[in-house]
């Protein structure tokens, strides 16, 4: 029998395989393709205080082992999320993370203390680091002293799991790890989508509506697993691997950089049972190495730090 | 229900200039799939393309569904290459489906380029409801026209070397000029700016309209938020082209 739980502020996860937000919409879309409850966790799509109707098409461009999205957090709210979409989440056997997202301190704080009045709810994941939302998303997540500052608000208002998602899209992300940490997180999503773009060169224009939009997909494994790495050698707190994983091979990267569990994000799209395939191959590769419990992997890369580039500034 | 098949291609044709007819065994989606809808497919196991293509059932034979498709890009081109006894990742049957509701006696299809895909089917089920049918295709040229399984037709090419010159929706005017049809509705699929002139036609002249959109697409599910078109009333501003459309009632929805 192999280990594959973990546990974070008291939540057990069954496994170390969650989908990510925005990829998985509320858990009801695919029930029809994929047990739910062989998933670790489910994050839910981002919620805001009222609904956001999110942004004008083009949202979608594909791109070379990935996909750039603009989809500005278009979100039902949190009322009818409660209402609507919460009792089907509560019948289900995993845990279930609201992510929030909003573009003020007060409108985190509001949403989340909505959702600590409800059943159903196991933990919180921020987004501090929507690429694709004039205001809040990555003016917040860029600045270190903002990110710190949420974070701590929000510690005060909930004994339950909070994570915190980062950006990819700055200079340092230890220095965010760190300082989230240091306010009380219990916990960070590395990364969120790196910010690209792509040109239509008849028309001459910008594909996404909003010229730039976010990265997500195969693309972006290797950035996902350096900012993880760079992470995990400052802080102690889990780190949750997010990054064109589509396979378990590549979760099993997340894990060894540093990685306590992984999220699936755009493989969804396109298979909707990814993580729990992903999950699935994890087991496989721990029976075939008698690894008896998936956390032994976590940060079990053999490197030599004096040859790390990252050293000279973490 | 929505089902994931790895299908089996049974034939992959050249039909017109560019255009592939590819049938594939799926036998629950086959079963279940109702005209307008879609599937999913993913053309590669690889990451080139990355995404699913999101193609309308052309036609449905039993166990096989038809799926019509223009070479334009990688995905494309690697489901023109598929041979007899490769498979396919299909997902679906997917969206809604075109509406029957209204009284009308007369239904008008109008398709415009590879519009005309949905058809086929969409005219095997107005048969069984005895509407009488037109169906009206524009193309770029005689060479780009696909006829297969419809009634009633009336072409237009833009360069004029098949039937009407001009385009379709233009033939649709000179036609119901000259002629009125009783009770008529209309059904189109095609391009944007097509079906944005066809619904300015049809709320013009007070006629019953459904659009089958195209949308740019991730998963075809509404898990990706991906895909909005423009509502033209109601609390939200848009709504999802993958699972309240593709079809809508041209009043409904606003094309730019």
């Amino acid at each position: 029998m192999i280990k594959e739980s973990f546990t974070l502020r008291g939540v057990e996860f069954k496994n170390r395989v969650l989908v990510a937000s925005g990829t998985f919409g509320y858990g009801n879309e695919v029930k029809e393709l994929v047990d739910v409850n062989k998933l670790g966790g489910i994050c839910t799509k981002s919620l805001s205080w009222k609904p956001r109707d999110g942004n004008p098409p083009r949202r979608i461009v594909e791109t070379p082992s990935g996909m750039l999205n603009s989809i500005g957090l278009a979100n039902v709210g949190v009322e009818y999320f409660i209402r609507e979409k919460l009792p089907y989440l509560r019948t289900l056997d995993t845990v279930i993370i609201a992510n929030i997202a909003a573009s003020s301190i007060q409108e985190y704080c509001d949403v989340l203390s909505l959702l600590e009045q409800q059943e159903g709810i196991d933990g919180y994941e921020i987004n501090v680091s929507c690429p694709n939302v004039k205001e809040g998303g990555l003016s917040f997540g860029t600045d270190c002293s903002k990110t710190r500052e949420i974070t701590a608000r929000l510690r005060t208002l909930t004994a339950k799991p909070l994570i915190m998602k980062l950006t990819p899209n700055v200079t340092h992300i230890s220095e965010f790890a760190r300082a989230v940490e240091e306010a009380g997180a219990d916990a960070i999503s590395v990364i969120n989508t790196v910010i690209g773009m792509a040109v239509d060169i008849y028309k001459k224009k910008p594909k996404l509506s909003t010229v730039t939009g976010g990265l997500s997909g195969p693309a972006i494994k290797p950035i996902a697993l350096a900012k993880v790495y760079e992470a995990a050698q400052v802080v102690s707190l889990p780190i949750i691997g997010i990054g064109g994983i589509m396979t378990a091979e590549d979760a099993l990267e997340f894990l060894l950089v540093g990685a306590t569990a992984v999220q699936v994000g755009t493989a969804n799209f396109i298979d909707p049972s990814a993580g729990v395939k992903v999950a699935e191959g994890m087991r496989s590769y721990a029976q075939r190495f008698g690894v008896s419990d998936l956390g032994q992997l976590v940060g079990a890369m053999e490197s030599n730090k004096e040859f790390s580039v990252l050293q000279s500034w973490l | 229900m929505i089902l994931q098949h790895v299908a089996p291609v049974v034939s992959n044709t050249l039909i017109a200039e560019g255009i592939f007819l590819l049938t594939v065994e799926a036998k629950d989606i086959a079963r279940s799939v109702r005209p307008g809808q879609f599937v999913n497919v993913r053309s590669t196991d690889g990451s080139l393309p990355f995404l699913r293509r999101p193609f309308s059932v052309s036609n449905t034979r039993g166990d096989l569904i038809d799926l019509m498709f223009n070479v334009v890009g990688q995905g494309t081109r690697m489901m023109a290459s598929r041979r007899i006894g490769d498979t396919l990742d299909v997902l679906g049957p997917l969206g809604k489906p075109f509406g029957f509701a209204g009284n009308f006696k007369t239904a008008i299809m109008v398709g415009g380029g590879l519009g005309v895909a949905p058809f086929p089917i969409l005219t095997r089920q107005l048969e069984e409801e005895k509407k009488s049918l037109l169906t009206l295709l524009g193309a770029r040229s005689a060479k780009h026209i696909v006829a297969k399984d419809l009634q009633n037709t009336q072409i237009a090419t833009d360069d004029g070397s098949a039937g009407f010159h001009g385009t379709v929706v233009a033939l649709l005017e000179s036609s119901l000029q000259s002629k009125a049809l009783a009770d008529p509705k209309i059904f189109g699929c095609g391009p944007t700016p097509m079906l944005k002139a066809l619904s300015e036609f049809a709320q013009r002249s007070g006629i019953e309209c459904e659009l089958s959109l195209e949308g740019d697409m991730a998963c075809g599910v509404g898990l990706c938020q991906g895909c909005p078109v423009e509502t033209s009333h109601g609390s939200r501003k848009y709504a999802l082209v993958c699972v309240e459309g593709p079809t809508f009632n041209c009043h409904d929805i606003i094309l730019r």
